[in-house]
């Protein structure tokens, strides 16, 4: 069993089936890069894996032990999903940076309310955290003062402040400009150099094929195909992979 | 004479200051509380909070007052508020609180609502628990939204106090009212205005205040 085990999630909104019995396994220091059409499941299967949806079905295992069976996930408390969230990091596609902190502040909050370490040990913690996202020298500024690559970086450190067993980026440069992509994928892919367990969505599909190690392709809610990400990427074996990476060498 | 009037006057304004202090601190608390019952994922406390705010928002604050200071006595036979000045003024007291606490409401709810949703899923996946995103990132954001409609509220509160006359609060336009009763002038009555400008000049500086030390973030 992978260190992430994902056994047939289902999610229903309504009458439309999000996710259709999903599985796919994650191993430790690995990356795994979710693709794939917009309405096709991605975001809800990530807001799965953070428990910001209950799925209907399905189970997710870490490190070995069932964390969470759909089973009893409707009887849940509040505080027994929250304590489930913290093996869990996520970066969103609009970074939703707290406004009325810093830089600094935005990624020590957490910590600070948790009573995670001495709050000089918090401090030195998130300042390295920033310096490690390229930001050591913007650690006073406030969101908006901040481009958006750089509102990025400091949502990425503030993920990792917490220190999750698994990294999730949900399309985290679909919101920038294209010149600003570029400092954030450097930042995932120095993640990447310090094996740190993640699970992107993405639309890019280049960034994808380099820093990724397996891919997974969903389409309406189902898994079409997923494998080694060079493999599945330059030599997809479904048509509806070849259809949707076709579409992107086109543009 | 003009001392005489302006000792009562003043007399009468520290009434009103009273008054619209104790109002502030019973309703903008109990406002949150009762913009949570409006938002409450339980229904039957949900429809019984916006129905008291409708009542509330629905009628004239003068009758609120007549209500809760007469209504119990006739209803129930027996005077919940105690005799005399103090009753009245306990009475006066509450109807105000409740009065400006289902406004208030209204504006916390808007607020709160407006709030992106990424703002709480954020505090969320960091393990933070609701009362801590709602207190240490929500509540700011909130208070710098609705920091004018709440100003404008609260300059209307100076002016609505003079309502407490009804049932015989003697602030500052009871005050002046009785220059008319035993010396048949009029000139107490529009005077009273100054005090009230005075103010509410201060509460428009106080809030722009305010305002300027919000300013240092954007929502």
């Amino acid at each position: 069993m992978a260190f992430l085990e994902i056994k047939s999630l289902k999610k229903q909104y309504g009458s439309v089936l999000a996710l259709d019995g999903i599985s796919f396994g994650v191993e430790q220091g690995s990356c795994l890069a979710i693709i794939g059409s917009s309405g096709g499941g991605k975001t809800t299967l990530l807001r799965c894996l953070n428990f910001l949806e209950r799925p209907d079905e399905g189970q997710i295992y870490l490190n070995g032990a069932l964390l969470y069976d759909a089973a009893d996930g409707k009887k849940l408390k509040d505080e027994a999903l929250r304590q489930k969230r913290l093996h869990f990091g996520l970066v969103f596609q609009n970074f939703n940076l707290f406004p009325q902190y810093t830089a600094l502040e935005n990624v020590s909050l957490a910590l600070r309310l948790t009573k995670a370490a001495p709050p000089e040990e918090i401090r030195k913690k998130s300042i390295s955290l920033l310096e490690r996202v390229g930001l050591g020298q913007r650690l006073d500024s406030y969101p908006h003062m901040l481009s958006g690559g750089q509102q990025q970086r400091v949502a990425i450190a503030r993920a990792l402040a917490a220190e999750p067993d698994v990294l999730c980026f949900d399309e985290p440069t679909s919101a920038l400009d294209p010149e600003l992509t570029g400092e954030v994928l450097k930042t995932i892919r120095a993640l990447r150099e310090q094996h740190i367990t993640m699970v992107i969505v993405t639309h890019e599909i280049a960034f994808a094929r380099e820093v990724a190690d397996r891919v997974l392709f969903i389409d309406e809610g189902s898994i079409v195909e997923q494998g080694d990400a060079r493999q599945v990427i330059d030599s997809p074996q479904q048509e509806r992979t070849r259809s949707f990476l076709g579409s992107f060498q086109v543009r | 004479m003009f001392e005489t009037v302006v000792r009562a006057l003043s007399e009468g304004f520290l009434k009103t200051l009273e008054l619209f202090g104790l109002t502030l601190l019973g309703s903008l608390p109990l406002g949150l509380v009762i913009a949570f019952g409006s938002m409450s994922r339980f229904k039957p406390l949900q429809k019984a909070v916006r129905a008291l705010v409708w009542v509330v928002r629905g009628t004239p604050l003068m009758l609120q007052l007549l209500v809760v200071y007469y209504g119990p006595g006739l209803l129930f036979g027996q005077n919940i508020w105690g005799g005399g000045t103090s009753g009245r003024w306990i009475a006066a007291v509450s109807a105000f609180v409740l009065n400006y606490a289902c406004y208030f409401s209204e504006i916390y709810r808007g607020g709160i609502e407006a709030i992106p949703k990424g703002q709480w899923e954020a505090g969320q996946v960091l393990g933070l628990k609701k009362r801590q995103i709602f207190f240490h990132i929500i509540l700011l954001q909130v208070i710098k939204r609705i920091l004018a409609p709440i100003s404008n509220e609260v300059i209307t509160l100076v002016k609505d106090t003079s309502l407490a006359r009804v049932i015989l609060v003697y602030e500052i336009i009871w005050e002046s009212q009785s220059f008319i009763r035993s010396d048949g002038l009029i000139w107490p009555l529009f005077f009273t205005g100054l005090y009230y400008l005075a103010f509410t000049g201060l509460l428009t500086l106080l809030f722009g205040y305010l305002e300027k030390k919000l300013q240092f973030f954007r929502v």
